[in-house]
């Protein structure tokens, strides 16, 4: 439980972990989507909020502890890993440090996103999208993706206990697709009732609630 | 009646008075005897001509004319009120002839006015505490504020209790330092301390002079008799409508309270149905459009409308000419606001108010019952703060630096000249300072995009000025949930008002709900709007508002205590003495020195209720540290909710002995880091940090479909408290959870007065004096096993409904 709920996809058993990680112990990969590192920087450099500039080191802590558990020999990180481009300047030279140490030794791949064309200068190779077996990794789901993980819309989704919803972070997957919840620290979701994601999923989709415990539900609508 | 008119009263003013008849009462020729009193506070019964003595020094010094700009500005807590003030001042200034311009400003007034005003202002503005926050944000405010001489705050005791007054005696601080001269007049109702709001208004240390109205004859007020009893849990007043409409018919204009929005949607709809005279009733509460309640109010004005149903929009001081009875559903939860109310009817001093009661359960049948007595005996309630909350002031700093640049010495000595604040440290302050600056983190990330800048040693401005636009959209200290408008669907569909978004999002085509004492059908929600039908056959399900949230105080709490002990149940109607007796049989009446507890199952739950007569505050300490013990000894509680005289927690398993988990020693430590994870505090940190300005307020129409909600204020808290647990922030949440929702003083004393005196009942089912617990609001949910279990078990049966196989 406290390591994740486990299913198939593609004919592989995959994991999805509490933290909003994804585990494919058989190909010795994790997968994060949009950790959006460098949020509270670049709020404040355009002049918003000074939220408070610990979303950095929050993210890593928890990718560190993943990499850590899984112990992958690959990483995917599925786009939008910076805010933006200056995020990746702006980034503090310990965390800079830190983030290097996670990508050696490891086939680590920037997939490139909407807020970065991709991270230079900190190890791993960028793409715009990986094929790995059966899947494709890529950042925004296409219209004829077949087996296909994706990030970019940051689902979330509520179940109702009591007449109270619960709201969390979610995986949604169906037959074709498997899209990842957020995993920076300051992220907000998108319900998984928005018609952008109904749309996309199938009729039998479910979403997988991060957070503990780690519940699977049918994919509100 | 042909008393002369007062000497000082210049001649145009002297005339009118005479013409009309008119005789100044005592108290309005003080006021104005003592005009030149740097601070002033009047306290007078509503309809003792309050107002008019507020104004009646500016309108004799405007008399003569010559006075160029802004002479008085009049300061109120509600936008109704300022549009009720301009139409009484308009009577003397026209037909005295006087040279005075009077103009309100309030959220409701246009951008192109608003400019107008601060360039060209009229010499009697009216206005509120956000407006006038805004006002002094813009860099011409001394020019504005220039040449004002008197500054009139009225229904003070109101403002005092909340922010919203804290930040207008910061605002007024401002203003004495652009207008030295500046006189405060402060008009309250009844109190029972005025000392207390005198220190609020005064510029500390100076003194404030208290002059006293006649209170007038007592009012005239009692339960209304009805022909159905009230039921046992319930909060509509709907047994009472043929009784609500038999006095309407015999009033010439009846008010009807209600404590919630909601309320008042349902009862205004349920009256409408029984109303077969088409008596013309109209409905006001603060979540109507604008157009709607101005409609409204000139329905009254005109004495179109036999009676209005209303909530706390139209709650204070306002002039409503021929109501002669004033009814009120529900228990007033305070004294004061059932003094308040009660002013409402008949408006003519020297005339008693008549007011009646309609207790919607029987439990308010004892609340009304001991409010009555209050109100006999004067025994006024009353919980005002003396300490500044420093997220107002960490706003107030913001809007100071939106202005220009200032000295942190000069502001603040005279921030500290502000009653409220008048024991701030100056490390306090700069706490405050720091943070506004440059967020005030460990890590001092934010060098580069600081928002105020030191210029010279102690000299600080914005460091780009269009931070200001952001500053001043989140001005205020009043936080709404997130509220979507609601408007009729087709082109220029009309706007109705206001519902949450967290109810807008429970809705799906179709569905039904009042609004404006309509029921309307959902279509669909556009860019933020919810757009709806007309539907009036349907049976509605109900539109849930925030609307006041009302305590009863704990002097109300505590008279009810005695009352129920004392035995003596004379006082109440024959059902209520039965529903008392049933409880006697049943279980037992709570005494003072004991503390009595049931425990009982209801709908699957197991319920733990405890009597402690202490305050909501006090009561929810308590419930947080039963529940800690609770759940550390695996008993699974899941939520709790209380009130100012019970506890009430749920949970999944019977708990045998209670006591075990209150022990008065280490109710502090023990509750530390249990209380941090809790949702009252995430809840006071989401509404502190945004009076504060760490977080932006959400405005409707903002965001879109298709793009992601903004994160919730929970991560901030939980990021904060991980890796800058001594940031300012989290101070004042502690700061305002003390004072707001835990009372850890209330609850050592209970435990020690009650010590092993303490009395547990287990039974089969929910007793009499339980079950007005099941309708309190702010259910707190505690995040536990209990709760893992239950999601659980609810994914499972989502699951297999769907046909799903879990894998």
């Amino acid at each position: 439980m406290g390591n994740g709920h486990t299913f198939t996809f593609a004919g592989e058993r995959l994991i999805a972990r509490p933290s909003g990680a994804l585990h494919w112990p058989a190909a010795h990969l994790l997968v994060v989507s949009d950790l959006h590192l460098g949020k509270s920087e670049r709020i404040a450099r355009r002049g918003g909020a000074l939220l408070p500039p610990y979303e950095v080191v929050d993210t890593l802590t928890r990718l560190e502890a993943d990499i850590h558990e899984t112990d992958p020999a690959a990483v995917i990180s599925l786009g939008d890993s910076f805010d933006d481009m200056a995020a990746v300047e702006g980034l503090a030279p310990a965390f800079r440090d830190w983030l290097e140490r996670l990508v050696a030794g490891r086939d680590w791949t920037w997939v490139t996103g909407n807020h970065d064309p991709a991270p230079t200068g900190l190890g791993g190779h960028a793409a715009e999208g990986v094929t790995c077996g059966p899947m494709t990794f890529r950042h925004i789901a296409t219209d004829d993706g077949t087996f296909e993980v994706s990030g970019h819309y940051h689902p979330k989704a509520s179940l109702s206990v009591r007449g109270r919803a619960i709201s969390r972070p979610c995986f949604l997957r169906d037959d074709r697709r498997l899209i990842l919840p957020a995993y920076g620290t300051y992220t907000g979701g998108l319900r998984s009732r928005d018609r952008a994601l109904t749309e996309l999923m199938g009729s039998g989709a479910r979403a997988i609630l991060a957070g503990l415990p780690m519940v699977e539900i049918p994919m509100p609508r | 009646m042909d008393a002369p008119a007062p000497p000082d009263l210049p001649a145009p003013l002297a005339d009118f008075f005479a013409r009309r008849h008119w005789v100044l009462h005592p108290h309005q020729r003080e006021m104005l005897a003592r005009a030149a009193a740097p601070s002033l506070l009047l306290i007078a019964p509503t309809g003792g001509g309050k107002t008019l003595a507020g104004f009646l020094p500016t309108l004799a010094e405007l008399a003569e004319g010559g006075h160029e700009g802004l002479h008085t500005l009049y300061v109120s807590p509600l936008k109704a009120l300022a549009n009720d003030i301009k139409r009484n001042l308009r009577t003397p200034i026209e037909e005295a002839g006087l040279p005075i311009r009077v103009e309100d400003r309030t959220g409701d007034t246009s951008q192109t006015v608003r400019k107008r005003q601060r360039a060209d202002p009229p010499h009697i503005l009216l206005t509120t505490p956000e407006s006038l926050a805004l006002m002094i944000s813009y860099p011409d405010a001394h020019r504005t504020f220039a040449g004002l001489k008197r500054i009139v705050v009225d229904e003070i005791h109101a403002l005092a209790e909340n922010k919203r007054g804290d930040q207008l005696m910061l605002a007024l601080s401002r203003l004495q330092t652009i207008a030295p001269g500046l006189r405060r007049v402060g008009l309250s109702a009844t109190v029972d301390d005025p000392g207390v709001i005198a220190h609020y208004l005064a510029r500390h240390p100076d003194p404030c002079p208290i002059v006293d109205a006649d209170p007038g004859p007592a009012p005239d007020i009692d339960i209304l008799p009805t022909t159905d009893a009230p039921p046992w849990a319930g909060s509509g007043g709907r047994y009472a409508i043929p009784d609500v409409l038999r006095e309407i018919k015999r009033h010439n204009t009846t008010l009807v309270f209600h404590n919630t929005r909601a309320q008042a949607e349902i009862f205004f709809h349920n009256l409408w149905l029984a109303n077969e005279d088409d008596l013309p009733i109209g409905i006001h509460h603060g979540a109507l459009s604008k157009e709607a309640r101005q409609r409204v109010e000139a329905a009254m004005v005109k004495g179109e409308l036999k009676a209005i149903v209303a909530t706390g929009s139209l709650d204070l001081g306002i002039d409503w000419g021929d109501v002669d009875l004033v009814i009120q559903i529900g228990a007033p939860k305070k004294v004061k606001n059932l003094v308040q109310r009660i002013g409402r009817a008949n408006h003519r001093y020297n005339a008693p108010s008549k007011a009646r009661l309609v207790p919607a359960n029987r439990f308010e049948v004892v609340e009304c019952v001991a409010a009555l007595e209050a109100v006999r005996e004067g025994d006024l309630d009353g919980d005002l703060r003396l300490d500044g909350p420093r997220d107002v002031l960490c706003q107030h700093i913001a809007i100071v630096a939106c202005a220009g640049d200032f000295e942190d010495d000069t502001l603040f000595a005279e921030v500290r000249s502000v009653g409220p604040f008048a024991t701030l440290t100056r490390a306090a302050f700069d706490e405050c300072l720091e943070f506004v600056a440059t967020g005030g983190y460990a890590l001092r990330a934010y060098d580069r995009y600081q928002r105020l800048k030191e210029r010279a040693p102690g000299l600080w401005g914005l460091r780009d000025p269009r931070a200001a636009r952001q500053i001043r959209m989140n001005i205020g200290t009043i936080i709404d949930t997130d509220n979507l408008k609601v408007r009729m669907k087709g082109r220029g569909g009309m706007p109705l008002g206001e519902i949450e978004e967290g109810f807008a999002n429970t809705l799906s085509a179709g569905d039904t709900f009042l609004m404006g004492g309509q029921v309307v059908r959902f279509e669909n929600m556009r860019e933020m709007t919810v757009e709806v039908s007309p539907r009036p056959e349907k049976e509605p399900r109900i539109a849930t508002y925030i609307g006041y949230k009302w305590t009863t105080s704990v002097q109300l709490a505590e008279r009810i205590q005695r009352i129920l002990h004392a035995g003596d149940y004379a006082a109440f109607p024959g059902h209520t003495r039965d529903w008392l007796d049933l409880q006697r049989r049943y279980s037992r009446m709570p005494e003072p020195g004991r503390l009595l507890i049931e425990t009982f199952p209801r709908d699957g739950r197991n319920h733990v209720c405890l009597y402690g007569f202490a305050g909501r505050n006090a009561h929810q300490t308590l419930a947080l540290l039963i529940t800690k013990g609770m759940e550390e000894a695996g008993l699974e509680p899941l939520s709790f909710v209380c009130s100012d005289y019970a506890a009430l927690i749920s949970g999944l398993k019977p708990v045998p002995d209670v006591a075990r988990f209150m022990h008065h020693e280490g109710v502090r430590d023990a509750l530390e880091s249990w209380l941090r994870g809790n949702a009252v505090m995430k809840r006071t940190f989401r509404n502190a940090a945004i009076v504060a300005g760490l977080i932006d307020r959400n405005f409707p129409g903002k965001r879109s479909s298709g793009k992601q909600a903004t994160f919730s204020s929970d991560i901030l808290y939980d990021t904060l408290h991980r890796y800058d647990p001594e940031h300012l922030m989290l101070k004042i949440t502690e700061e305002e959870a003390m004072r707001g929702h835990i009372d850890f003083g209330r609850v050592e004393l209970l435990l020690e007065t009650v010590g092993d005196r303490i009395d547990q009942i287990d039974l089969e089912r929910v007793t009499p004096l339980a079950a007005p617990l099941f309708l309190e609001r702010g259910i707190v949910p505690i995040k536990g096993r209990a709760e893992s279990r239950l999601i659980e078990e609810e994914a499972a049966k989502l699951l297999a409904e769907a046909g799903l196989e879990p894998d």
